[in-house]
């Protein structure tokens, strides 16, 4: 079995060429799962006899000469807030353990269609609520490189499991860095499209004028293969960018000759010594290989994390408003409905998801809403027109993707600005809208490894992921 | 009287009160252990209200789109009986909820 391949693009070229078969490469991370996974815990669910059935008909179908997907054979995980046809589909939340979804998420059926093979559901921080899976009423998620630190989160258990090798790829829902962040923290690559670029029809949903899915991957490349497959117009997400999907894959190659790649001069400070030495590193590297590093400001992202602090909870407000026990998952038991409404919800969420529809909702109420919301708004568009104009000097920002290495569980799960403090970096790409991806970049204290954030403006997916494929290269040589 | 500002700290009484807005039952020991988590929260918040904001637009889109709508013809739904089936009580195709303004 040492034999098999291990990146997304090489077992769907092996498996449609019939060199190897779809059900050999899921038995050997079915292993890796049998394993590891009591000590890791990224699932929430694994989907190990569906996955079989499933590998079975590729080799079926490759066996037979039928046509099979880009992504034949390549076992995924998928976050646990993207629905599945009669598949528990739980947010790591009490208030929707065991709800079996009536439909499909697009990108899940998108992945289905391609050949990708869920062998299970990862687990989160409640509703996507937190920077670490402490928060997944299930249990966190353990650092696959370390199993005394958090993977990040909120999409730890997909960060984790592709760093673990239990799957080749795995699907992650970013609203303020929960793909990159965890991405980072567990070594491995992490995309968050532009807003509106992959569907979001079936993501369960927090915040939705910042949430965005998007791929985990070992390889640049992976990461590109799978963002193409799930990219594109969907007329069930209003939102969706009516545009096919872009080429990603050739740009990865291509190399930063002639970039301009743009260095933050007013990026706020807080980072660990030695995340910021791989930060100079990756602008030598650039350098090195061609590009031209411009210094940039942008001086209003410093009010990001406050403005994202209230947005993002007013908006988690309206949207976790569904969950009132009348349709789907928890009701508690009460002879009269708003009674019911209360007792549902107070058993149901945690304290993190009750902290945010708590500010949401105070930041929306009658005489706050200026004040606050309001505000935030405008803050955003603030930060949207300081990159606007960064984008008229250069073709993309890179700065680091967390301000710290993985982290001690407990070290800040008591003190919520403390949390919030990781997604520094993160969250002005939510706000702007604009894509956004984390490249592993050598390593930092305790030898963990260092996140590169490679920012670019809407729709810049290729000048992205052509720097994106550039560090990666670099990497290899870093010491 | 001008509207409150961002400056005002939160009491325990307007934690109680979006607590029943939000349809959420809280303790007393989360009454205050929310007014001071929120609170630290909000403080950030004076950072922003030292900005002059009066000529910016508020952003509530990051891709603008308009007036996005599909075709007006019929188009495959949910099945009733499978979105039931998660339903916590349901009854002759619809959902059931207990009494609703101490109707019986």
């Amino acid at each position: 079995m040492a034999s098999l391949p291990t990146t997304a693009a090489d077992i769907a070229a092996a498996v449609s060429s019939g060199t190897v078969t779809a059900s050999e490469v899921l038995e050997k991370h079915l292993a890796a799962i049998a394993a590891r996974e009591t000590d890791v815990h990224a699932f929430n669910l694994i989907t190990a006899d569906a996955a079989r059935q499933h590998a079975a008909r590729i080799d079926a179908d490759v066996a037979d000469g039928k046509p099979v997907g880009a992504l034949a054979g390549v076992p995924l995980a998928l976050k646990d807030n993207m629905c599945t046809r009669g598949i528990e589909t739980t947010c790591s939340s009490r208030i929707l353990e065991g709800w079996k979804p009536p439909y499909d998420a697009t990108v899940v059926q998108r992945l289905r269609d391609a050949g990708a093979i869920m062998v299970g559901k990862t687990n989160l921080d409640e509703f996507a609520m937190g920077s670490s899976t402490e928060n997944s009423a299930f249990g966190p998620t353990k650092n696959p490189l370390d199993l005394s630190r958090v993977p990040g989160g909120s999409s730890g258990g997909s960060a984790a499991a592709v760093a673990a090798g239990f799957s080749a790829v795995s699907l992650g829902s970013d609203t303020g860095g929960s793909i990159r962040q965890p991405a980072a923290l567990c070594g491995v690559v992490g995309v968050k499209p532009t807003y509106g670029l992959v569907s979001r029809y079936g993501l369960v949903a927090f915040a939705s004028s910042l949430d965005q899915i998007g791929p985990f991957a070992t390889t640049v490349h992976d990461a590109a293969l799978v963002t193409e497959v799930i990219a594109g117009h969907d007329l069930m997400d209003s939102t969706s960018i009516p545009q096919p999907a872009p080429n990603l894959r050739s740009a990865v190659g291509q190399g930063v000759a002639r970039m301009r790649i743009g260095r933050v001069t007013d990026l706020p400070g807080g980072a660990e010594p030695e995340v910021m030495k791989r930060l100079d590193d990756a602008f030598e590297a650039l350098a090195a290989a061609g590009a031209e590093i411009v210094d940039v400001t942008l001086p209003s992202i410093e009010y990001a994390l406050t403005a994202y602090y209230l947005i993002a909870p007013a908006e988690a407000s309206s949207n976790l408003a569904r969950y009132d026990g009348v349709r789907y998952g928890l009701r508690a038991p009460a002879s009269e409905v708003n009674a019911m409404y209360g007792a549902t919800r107070a058993a149901g969420f945690g304290d993190e998801v009750k902290r945010r529809i708590m500010l949401g909702t105070y930041a929306l109420s009658a005489g706050y809403f200026d004040a606050y919301y309001g505000k935030a708004l405008k803050v955003r568009r603030l930060i949207a027109d300081d990159f606007d104009r960064a984008y008229t000097q250069v073709d993309a920002i890179i700065t680091p993707t967390s301000p710290m290495v993985a982290f001690a569980f407990g070290d800040k799960v008591e003190d919520p600005m403390a949390m919030y403090l990781c997604d520094v970096y993160t969250i002005p790409s939510n706000l702007a809208g604009h894509p956004a991806m984390s490249v592993p970049f050598g390593t930092g204290a305790h030898k963990l490894p260092v996140g590169i954030q490679i920012m670019a403006p809407a729709l810049g997916e290729v000048p992205m992921f052509r720097v994106a494929g550039a560090l990666e290269s670099a990497a290899r040589g870093l010491k | 009287m001008t509207s409150p500002t961002s400056s005002s700290s939160i009491s325990a009484a307007d934690v109680i009160k979006v607590a029943r807005l939000a349809r959420l039952d809280i303790d007393d020991a989360q009454v205050e252990h929310f007014t001071e988590q929120l609170a630290k929260v909000l403080e950030h918040f004076t950072d922003v209200d030292a900005l002059d904001l009066s000529d910016v637009q508020p952003m509530t889109q990051a891709y603008p789109l308009a007036n996005v709508l599909r075709q007006d013809v019929e188009q495959p739904c949910l099945d009733r009986d499978e979105v039931l089936a998660a339903a916590p009580q349901a009854q002759d195709g619809r959902f059931r909820v207990p009494t609703i303004n101490g109707e019986a």
